[in-house]
């Protein structure tokens, strides 16, 4: 399934070549020692690595990409393994680096609002480390707990919050990587902003194409004085499209807005008892946050503008446990699913809000073509929208199915002018949709980029960004001005 | 909008043939930055017909526009629907243009509080040094397909390529808006930012001139007037005009002749250097005016984990960008050449080495 075309790899010289830099304990290369590496939380797809190697120290890593980029062994880096688009899935005939080893907070400065970390700190874990000085670490993707810095940055994860306090990109300063050479670079500076390109930006976000992320500096943020949730229930989801553009029209920033659709809200319901109301068509989760003056004045703006739009019920949280409680229910959306439907498949892609009725009644009807349930679970302030197909895949055939729909879903997603992903990243998931979204010559221009850090692309190979052969292959092209889109390839 | 007008496919040609010709070409919108960086080698390359808003509807909170398109009409456009670029760009002329604002990455007054420029940019339509039009990231609020490179042509001086079009995240103006200032000395006016930026308090600005602390509160009435007991201080008349002055650059301190340094660090870090200082963003950015040699000033800066730019002088420096370490810099040339192989476009704007 790789794109590219790897030489043949003598393992017992490379497991040789990395016993001289690492100690015993810190290389695996037995079946069943590499088997919890074969997959990360896209667990459709499989691949035992031919070794992997959990090093402790940058010099190490240092010396591991020499390894391999002498002898031309590809390397797939991986943290914890949250991630949801394959971006760490290893290939056979490569190695597997694990940045498990790297746990430590290195420094936590106060003054400046900024802790510096080892990529395999978890994300919830930073905010509790800067809670005593009142602060935290404001990205927070839904799997927090166990997701690592390393990864968030890979992918530039995003959350809930991220209209008000954005993605990881804008929530870090500055970042070390060893590229597939050996060589120690560092992006980014304890200021705003460094001389030269923003190669912090383009290192965030790069799916572990470009370098290997060793060290961290995040900022930190106060946490707000106080927060307050409203819960509103509509009986259309036109009703609640038109309420979220309702909400930002007046000049309020939510800290979170999230809509869910009935069969989101049917399953989350059943799983944690939020007191959501089963018979709404769509609720949206308003969060508003600040000092206690600023949310209690917008927090009755907000449900105001809510009835205004046509809500049937609107409640505010009373207190921090309530708040929890209407949270409980769309934070736990996935596991519910997996309570009523022996699989599913969550994608993620990002839409202008105003598309959003137009495109889940879409959705809806894709899904009854291809015989598929599909509820909906959306960053309504920021348009993104992580559709949840249920399917079984004892069933010969329905895997194939889900990700025929999957990837309509997708493509439908790029017609209304938005994206294939929003916060999940290509991976090996959406390789195929990034030429529906992207043309030859911008599909080149990123392997360009690529090869300017990694020329032998030796780096997560066949992750990404397509190689034009496969879009042609694929047949999903993207057409600008009526053109055909890579004229200068045999169709197949 | 006065005037609307598509005119990239004259720009690709030109770039086409300047392509052909192996012929550098200088970007230039409204040549409002022609002091900031180094002078670039080539023919010029105007960008000021090139303008027009593309697509705006306020809740999205996006705005699309063409790179020629004056600062000032988007700037009026915006705050006719109550929204703003919450980077607050300083223009440097009336001319200033979104494409130019934005290869220079400038951000004004809220940046320590609000984002960057940078943080703002949500795609971009390029032409890149073989002349092709290509377009990065896009109109949502979050995109993580392909690499960023709108954000890595986001302050490049415009050494990748030609910006065409922009997509900005834009913001609701804040309702409420006060200016605190008071007497302070400027170590102890840092450590007090440094303090406050701590806290869940609506600062949106922040200025220490002449012994003079300046704070921005903005949000609802009743947060500014909690924020005010903690804060302090005597309501600023006029504030708008302060904050304009500042971010222009029209306050006196910004006048004469000696170098004009700007040094961005850790914000809580001392600067001691002779010269006289402003000081903005939380304590983020020293501007500094000094004849002190570029070595002392560079490497103060260095050692607070910042770095320092001649923003301004009477003869123009040969380097007027902190210099890159050795591996850094073979990268940003590999990176130039992926963009740009032949050199085309500000050669030699930001370093001489591309």
């Amino acid at each position: 399934m790789t794109d590219s075309v790897q030489p043949t790899i003598d393992k017992r010289e490379l497991v040789a070549a990395l016993r001289r830099l690492l100690p015993d304990d810190a290389i695996l290369h037995a079946t069943e020692d590499l088997r919890p590496y074969e997959c990360d939380g896209l667990s459709a797809y499989r691949q035992t690595p031919m070794v992997a190697v959990l090093p402790r120290t940058i010099e190490q890593v240092q010396q591991i990409m020499r390894v391999c980029h002498e002898r031309g062994v590809p390397v797939v880096a991986r943290g914890a393994g949250t991630g949801l688009s394959g971006g760490a899935l290893p290939l056979g005939d490569g190695l597997l680096l694990s940045l498990a080893r790297f746990m430590s907070i290195l420094d936590i400065d106060p003054a400046n609002r900024t802790m510096r970390v080892q990529p395999g700190v978890r994300n919830l874990a930073i905010s509790e480390a800067a809670a005593p000085h009142g602060l935290y670490y404001a990205p927070d993707p839904s799997s927090q707990i166990a997701c690592t810095i390393g990864g968030n940055v890979a992918e530039n994860a995003g959350g809930v919050h991220c209209l008000k306090y954005g993605l990881t990109v804008h929530n870090i300063l500055k970042l070390k990587m060893v590229t597939m050479d050996g060589e120690l670079l560092t992006f980014g500076a304890a200021a705003l902003d460094a001389p030269g390109f923003d190669l912090l930006a383009l290192a965030t976000g790069s799916e572990g194409m470009l370098g290997v992320i060793v060290e961290v500096t995040v900022k930190l943020v106060p946490k707000p004085e106080t927060a307050q949730v409203v819960l509103a229930a509509f009986s259309n989801l036109e009703q609640a499209g038109a309420a979220v553009g309702a909400v930002i029209a007046t000049g309020i920033v939510p800290a979170g807005l999230e809509m869910m659709d009935n069969p989101a809200i049917r399953a989350a319901e059943a799983f944690v008892h939020s007191g959501y109301p089963v018979d709404a068509e769509a609720i949206l989760l308003c969060e508003l946050d600040g000092t206690a003056e600023a949310v209690a004045d917008d927090i009755d703006r907000v449900s105001a503008i809510m009835t205004r739009c046509g809500a049937s019920a609107t409640r505010v949280s009373r207190d921090d446990v309530e708040r929890a409680k209407f949270w409980a229910g769309r934070k736990m959306a996935f596991p519910a699913m997996g309570r009523i439907s022996p699989d599913y498949y969550c994608t993620d892609g990002t839409i202008p809000r105003k598309h959003l009725p137009r495109v889940l009644r879409r959705i809806q009807e894709l899904g009854r073509k291809h015989e598929l349930a599909v509820a909906n679970v959306f960053h309504a302030g920021d348009g993104n929208l992580h559709p949840m197909i249920l399917y079984d895949a004892s069933r010969p055939g329905e895997l194939e199915r889900v990700e025929k729909l999957g990837g309509e879903i997708l493509k439908l997603c790029v017609e209304v002018g938005g994206t294939i992903t929003g916060e999940h990243g290509v991976g090996v998931e959406k390789i195929n949709q990034m030429c529906d979204q992207f043309s030859s010559a911008e599909l080149s221009q990123f392997h360009a980029i690529k090869a300017a850090f990694d020329p032998k692309g030796l780096l997560n190979p066949g992750k990404a960004v397509p190689l034009l052969k496969r879009c042609a292959e694929y047949g999903g092209l993207h057409v600008h001005g009526g053109q055909l889109p890579f004229p200068e390839l045999e169709r197949f | 909008m006065t005037t609307s007008h598509d005119a990239s496919t004259e720009i690709r040609a030109r770039a086409i043939d300047a392509v052909e010709q192996r012929a550098p070409l200088t970007i230039v919108g409204g040549d409002t930055k022609h002091f900031l960086g180094r002078e670039a080698q080539g023919e010029l390359l105007a960008l000021g017909d090139h303008r027009g808003v593309i697509d705006y509807h306020p809740e999205e909170l996006v705005l699309t526009a063409r790179a020629g398109t004056p600062l000032s009409e988007l700037e009026t456009l915006l705050a006719e629907h109550g929204q703003m670029f919450a980077f607050e760009p300083p223009h440097f002329g009336a001319a200033a243009t979104l494409g130019g604002t934005i290869a220079a990455n400038l951000s004004g007054p809220r940046r320590a509080y609000a984002g960057a420029a940078r943080d703002f940019v949500l795609g971009t339509r390029i032409i890149n040094g073989r002349g092709e039009i290509l377009r990065f990231g896009g109109e949502v609020m979050k995109n993580v397909a392909g690499y960023d490179l709108s954000r890595l042509v986001t302050g490049a001086m415009g050494t990748l390529g030609v910006i065409l079009d922009v997509s900005l995240k834009v913001l609701p103006r804040p309702r409420e808006t006060m200016t605190l200032v008071q007497s302070l000395a400027p170590r102890a006016a840092v450590e007090n930012l440094c303090r406050w930026a701590a806290a869940p308090l609506p600062v949106s600005a922040s200025c220490i001139e002449g012994g003079h602390l300046y704070v921005r509160l903005s949000g609802t009435a009743s947060a500014l007037a909690k924020a005010r007991t903690i804060i302090g201080g005597d309501a600023l008349e006029d504030a708008d005009t302060f904050w304009l002055d500042v971010r222009e650059q029209r306050r006196p301190f910004f006048g004469g002749d000696t170098p004009l340094w700007r040094i961005s660090l850790s914000p809580a870090a001392p600067l001691d250097i002779p010269g006289e200082q402003m000081i903005e963003w939380g304590g983020a950015l020293r501007w500094l005016r000094s004849d002190a040699p570029v070595m002392m000033i560079r490497s103060a800066a260095a050692k607070h984990g910042g770095h320092a730019v001649l923003f301004r002088s009477s003869i123009r420096s040969s380097d007027p960008y902190h210099p890159l370490p050795e591996p850094l810099m073979q990268l940003h040339k590999r990176i130039k050449a992926a963009m740009d192989p032949h050199g085309i476009f500000n050669r030699g704007r930001m370093y001489a080495g591309f």
